[in-house]
């Protein structure tokens, strides 16, 4: 194996400057077949690696730092591989592990006093990975599986009626209780305990009306996991939105954002995504897309670079950027009209990294819910730290995803709120396999659905067992 | 000293040559690069054995990820990283490395800024990453137990619900390890009311060059004998490495109040620090930060300090309410007659929050206005600091090298940021000059050349302007007595090796005082 940067002097340490000054420099290449990690389409940017100065302020709340104590499982440790592999070191298995380890929560890019841009690091060394590693056969076929069906609605629907069965039959607890799956399939059976009970669908209408006076016309991305699983969700969003006065535009033939497919760095599927979603709502002429999903939210803001390179579509990428909007981030803009009942409850936030993060989304939130009479919010220990859900993350990394989980789930337990509430589908599926393996009964919600059963005046039971 | 934690408890410090842990004849490094290859072959079978199998870091481009701490231009990749769990590992580790030659450094969080946990390549880098259990917090007794890898702000987050806090706070206290500010004797902004690390550790289970588990000091204030304790904080790892350390823990005050002042120029805030300290107040912090400096903070945390200062100072003021009361009515008068122009109390804990956080993060946040820069740690006599900035902003202009300063004001320990960019030609070096004159500067005004940060690598070089060659033998007197083979954290303090020898490995002759009849080995 090439040891590019490895300073080895007989002379006992002369001048370690001058050793930093030869591992910086010309990298000979260990092995004539080492190619380097990185080609010259797009690597992880020079420019950007050396914003970092290695203070080491990201270290806690890197969840796979807190993990490990490793500094290669580390923002800075990846910062370090990345930049080995601009100087010509290879893209060894070990290299890639750490790169793959990171959940890309960008609980670091909150910490950075330097502003160091990890997010669009690790997305871009993520693409090289996905173009030159060939993985394991076990590990490409559970991703191949992954993503032939989560950003496909169509067989997540699929996929509703025997799980639906599944559910309703008994044998989760004796599949759960026999520990079966674990030894056989952990990663199978990480996905078997994610997997939410299912609610019934509701089909949610091309147009929702404005309720009184019209005061914007907006659109509605309904996802995958959040529109399959999590029904629920976008039904109150359109309700919220249309009680404060939007109509509501839902394209029928929107399809899935490339959330997933963004964060693991698989470029043309992203891409592919990207564009089709920009067509379906140029098509509905809206000024506002508003998305419910914090993951889905985060990825259609960096449509701009995931589109740079096609001519076609990056202007028409830089446009639709503009109009995307959380829908947290949207009501606290637009301000609230519609009346709120009370609702007599004790609620953790838990601020999804894609939403807090990724997109600076902390207050919002926070201020639609204390607008509701009633209501005490509790803040969670550890706020930074990811659950463990990071998009896929849980389901191939199984582990250490029920380690993060189970950490949150205490965390959340200690503010003695009765309902947790937080903003996407994944982090709602971890935490709530998290609470009831640790045995806390709690309600869980999306934010939207605390504000509908308000505006409804609906009562709590509807939100989950308090 | 009951043996309540740890094992391998002797009954004191035993100070001595390592002939009990390794035969006189042991296999020791000569220093060919075969034989060195063999003594760490060797070391890292012994660690194989003695940690998990996940507790050793081999590859070569993993080993890279351990080859700065937090001052990076100084990088050198350790031939292996260990990442122990518990002192009996660490001990085992380091009686490897006794045996066969092999030096060793230990790391804490990474992030010292003098380069004091920069590996060897032909060393062991003794990661304490892993050992960072809490063992106990007696409230009552004002005294937490803790490892090594502890976070700095743990502790403090562990005896905040008992109404007690770890008081000294690094600016990275949000990171660094327990481990890391007992060998550095790390200080932080409210060392000046209450001192520096070496204040609050009462106690440690001190693994010795020879790999010996010794303790040192222990939970009652104070052991009679020699204060070994107080020789081993602040060694920066050149006498073992720390595993357990017992800390002091302070009562949380009944009032703090947190003022940030701002001030035309630094002139003026420096002599409202004067005018507060010579009025008998002792702040918990007068930190003070020039015009450069905010506009670093500014753009990385957004602290919204007073627009146009040429200065701020945040001074902080905790104790009993009434006291708290009385001594903020003349801190206010005096900075008002010292030239403020804008004064702003902090009304709730997130306000305090930023002011502060605009403070902590100030070092790193220059990143955003300069590609590199060097973090100086020099001390004046406070009286001296109006004279000294403007010497230090003469020595920018001359030279044309920026530097930003952000410093503990209160105990005149400044910390110019001096600002290059290291791609271009010969930026670096003028950086280092200009870094170098600083710190000359505070010699020559009767200070010292690190306040806090420690010598390590960075400022190994500049003993002998501080020290003459008798004062550097003595302190080699001390470490010879700890490490004979000068194997634990070979190459820093000191500019270099003397008399110990300055390549791992046994000595063959008598030491050189001994020889001179100067001195016995103990």
């Amino acid at each position: 194996m090439a040891q590019p940067t490895r300073v080895q002097s007989d002379e006992p340490q002369s001048d370690p400057r001058k050793a930093g000054a030869q591992a910086h420099g010309p990298v000979p290449i260990g092995s004539p077949t080492a190619r380097p990690a990185f080609d010259d389409e797009h690597p992880p940017s020079a420019e950007l690696i050396s914003d970092c100065v290695h203070c080491g302020f990201c270290l806690p709340t890197c969840p796979t730092y807190t993990l490990w104590g490793e500094e290669m499982d580390s923002p800075r440790g990846r910062i370090d591989l990345m930049k080995a592999g601009l100087q010509g070191a290879p893209m060894t298995d070990s290299m890639v592990q750490h790169f793959d380890a990171c959940l890309g929560c960008m609980a670091c890019v909150t910490a950075c006093p330097s502003g160091v841009q990890y997010d669009k690091l690790i997305e871009a060394t993520r693409v090289q990975v996905e173009r030159h590693h060939t993985r394991s056969p076990g590990d490409r076929a559970m991703r191949a599986a992954i993503f032939a069906l989560f950003p496909y609605k169509r067989r997540l629907r699929a996929l509703r009626g025997p799980l639906r069965a599944y559910q309703a039959s008994g044998l989760p607890k004796v599949v759960r209780r026999s520990g079966l799956l674990d030894r056989l399939a952990p990663k199978l059976a990480a996905m078997e305990g994610l997997a939410p009970v299912l609610e019934k669908r509701e089909k949610l209408p091309e147009r929702v009306p404005a309720v009184g006076q019209r005061r914007a016309v907006v659109g509605m991305l309904t996802g995958c996991v959040q529109g399959e699983f999590f029904p629920g969700v976008n039904a109150a969003t359109a309700r919220v939105l249309a009680a404060e006065g939007c109509d509501v535009v839902i394209p029928r033939r929107q399809g899935c954002c490339g959330a997933l497919s963004v964060h693991n760095g698989r470029q043309e599927e992203a891409e592919r995504f990207a564009r089709s979603t920009i067509d379906s709502f140029e098509a509905a002429g809206v000024d506002t897309v508003v998305v419910n999903a914090a993951g889905c939210g985060s990825s259609m803001k960096e449509y701009a670079e995931v589109l740079a390179d096609d001519p076609a579509y990056a202007e028409r990428a830089r446009a639709f950027v503009a109009k995307v909007r959380d829908v947290s981030e949207y009501l606290a803009e637009l301000g609230s009209v519609a009346p709120r009942h009370p609702l007599e409850v004790t609620i953790a936030y838990h601020d999804a990294c894609h939403l807090g993060h990724a997109q600076g989304i902390r207050q919002q939130p926070r201020a639609l819910l204390r607008e509701i009479p009633g209501l005490q919010l509790k803040e969670i220990p550890e706020a930074e730290i990811c659950c463990g859900s990071a998009g896929i993350w849980n389901v191939l990394n199984p582990e250490p995803a029920r380690e993060l989980g189970d950490r949150k789930a205490r965390n959340i337990a200690s503010t003695g709120a009765t309902l947790l509430v937080t903003a996407n589908p994944g982090c709602l599926m971890q935490v709530s396999s998290s609470l009831e393996r640790q045995g806390t009964r709690m309600g869980l919600a999306h934010t939207i659905e605390v504000l509908d059963a308000s505006i409804r005046g609906l009562p709590l039971s509807t939100l989950g067992p308090q | 000293m009951s043996g309540t934690h740890g094992t391998e408890k002797t009954a004191g410090p035993v100070l001595g040559t390592s002939t009990d842990t390794v035969p006189p004849e042991a296999t020791s490094a000569t220093g060919t690069p075969g034989d060195k290859a063999d003594a760490i072959a060797a070391v890292t079978r012994v660690a194989r054995a003695a940690l998990p199998a996940n507790g050793l870091i081999t590859d070569p481009t993993e080993l890279r990820t351990y080859e700065c701490d937090g001052l990076a231009h100084y990088r050198v990749t350790p031939a292996l990283v260990v990442l122990p769990e518990t002192t009996e590992q660490v001990a085992a580790v380091v009686r490897a490395c006794a045996e066969h030659g092999v030096p060793f450094v230990a790391r804490g969080s990474g992030t010292g800024l003098s380069g004091g946990a920069l590996p060897r390549a032909d060393g062991i880098l003794v990661v304490t990453s892993r050992m960072r259990a809490i063992r106990e917090v007696r409230a009552a007794d004002q005294r937490a137990v803790v490892e090594p890898g502890v976070i700095n702000l743990d502790v403090t987050r562990a005896a905040t619900p008992e109404g007690y806090y770890y008081a000294p706070d690094p600016s990275s206290q949000q990171i660094c390890s327990v481990g890391g500010n007992l060998a550095e004797n790390s200080g932080g902004a409210h060392c000046l009311k209450y001192g520096f690390t070496s204040n609050h550790v009462l106690g440690t289970d001190l693994v010795t060059p020879q790999g010996d588990v010794v303790q040192l000091g222990g939970l009652a204030p104070d052991a009679p004998g020699y204060d070994l304790l107080g020789t081993v904080v602040g060694s920066e790892g050149t006498l073992g490495i720390a595993t357990t350390a017992i800390v002091r823990l302070v009562r949380l005050p009944e009032e703090v109040r947190t003022l940030l002042v701002g001030f035309r120029s630094t002139d003026d805030a420096g002599a409202a620090t004067s005018a507060i300290i010579s009025a008998g107040i002792v702040p918990a912090a007068i930190e003070m930060m020039d015009a450069l400096a905010i506009e670093a903070a500014e753009a990385a945390v957004h602290c919204n300090y007073p627009d146009g200062a040429g200065a701020v100072l945040v001074i902080e003021l905790d104790g009993a309410a009434v006291e708290v009361e009385h001594e903020y009515e003349q801190v206010e008068r005096l900075c008002r007659e010292h030239g403020s122009f804008e004064q702003r109390l902090a009304i709730d804990a997130a306000e305090r929050a930023l002011i502060w956080k605009g403070r902590k993060s100030a070092f790193a946040a220059v990143g955003r206005i300069s590609p590199d820069y060097i973090v100086q740690d020099g001390v004046i006599p406070r009286t001296a600091l109006p004279e000294v900035l403007r010497a230090i902003a003469d020595l920018s202009s001359s030279s044309g090298v920026r530097v930003a300063n952000v410093f503990h004001a209160g105990d005149g320990n400044l910390h110019p940021l001096v600002l290059f960019d290291g791609e271009k030609e010969g930026a670096g070096e003028a950086a280092e000059e200009v870094s170098g004159a600083i710190l000359d500067l505070c010699i020559s005004h009767g200070g010292s050349i690190t306040g806090e940060h420690g010598v390590g690598t960075d400022k190994a070089a500049y003993m002998p302007r501080m020290f003459t060659d008798e004062d550097l033998d003595t302190m080699q007197l001390v470490r010879c007595a700890f490490d004979p083979d000068n194997i634990s954290n070979p190459g820093k303090v000191f500019p270099t090796p003397r008399l110990c020898g300055e390549v791992p490995g046994k000595r063959k002759k008598p030491h050189p005082l001994v020889e001179a009849g100067l001195a016995d080995a103990f």
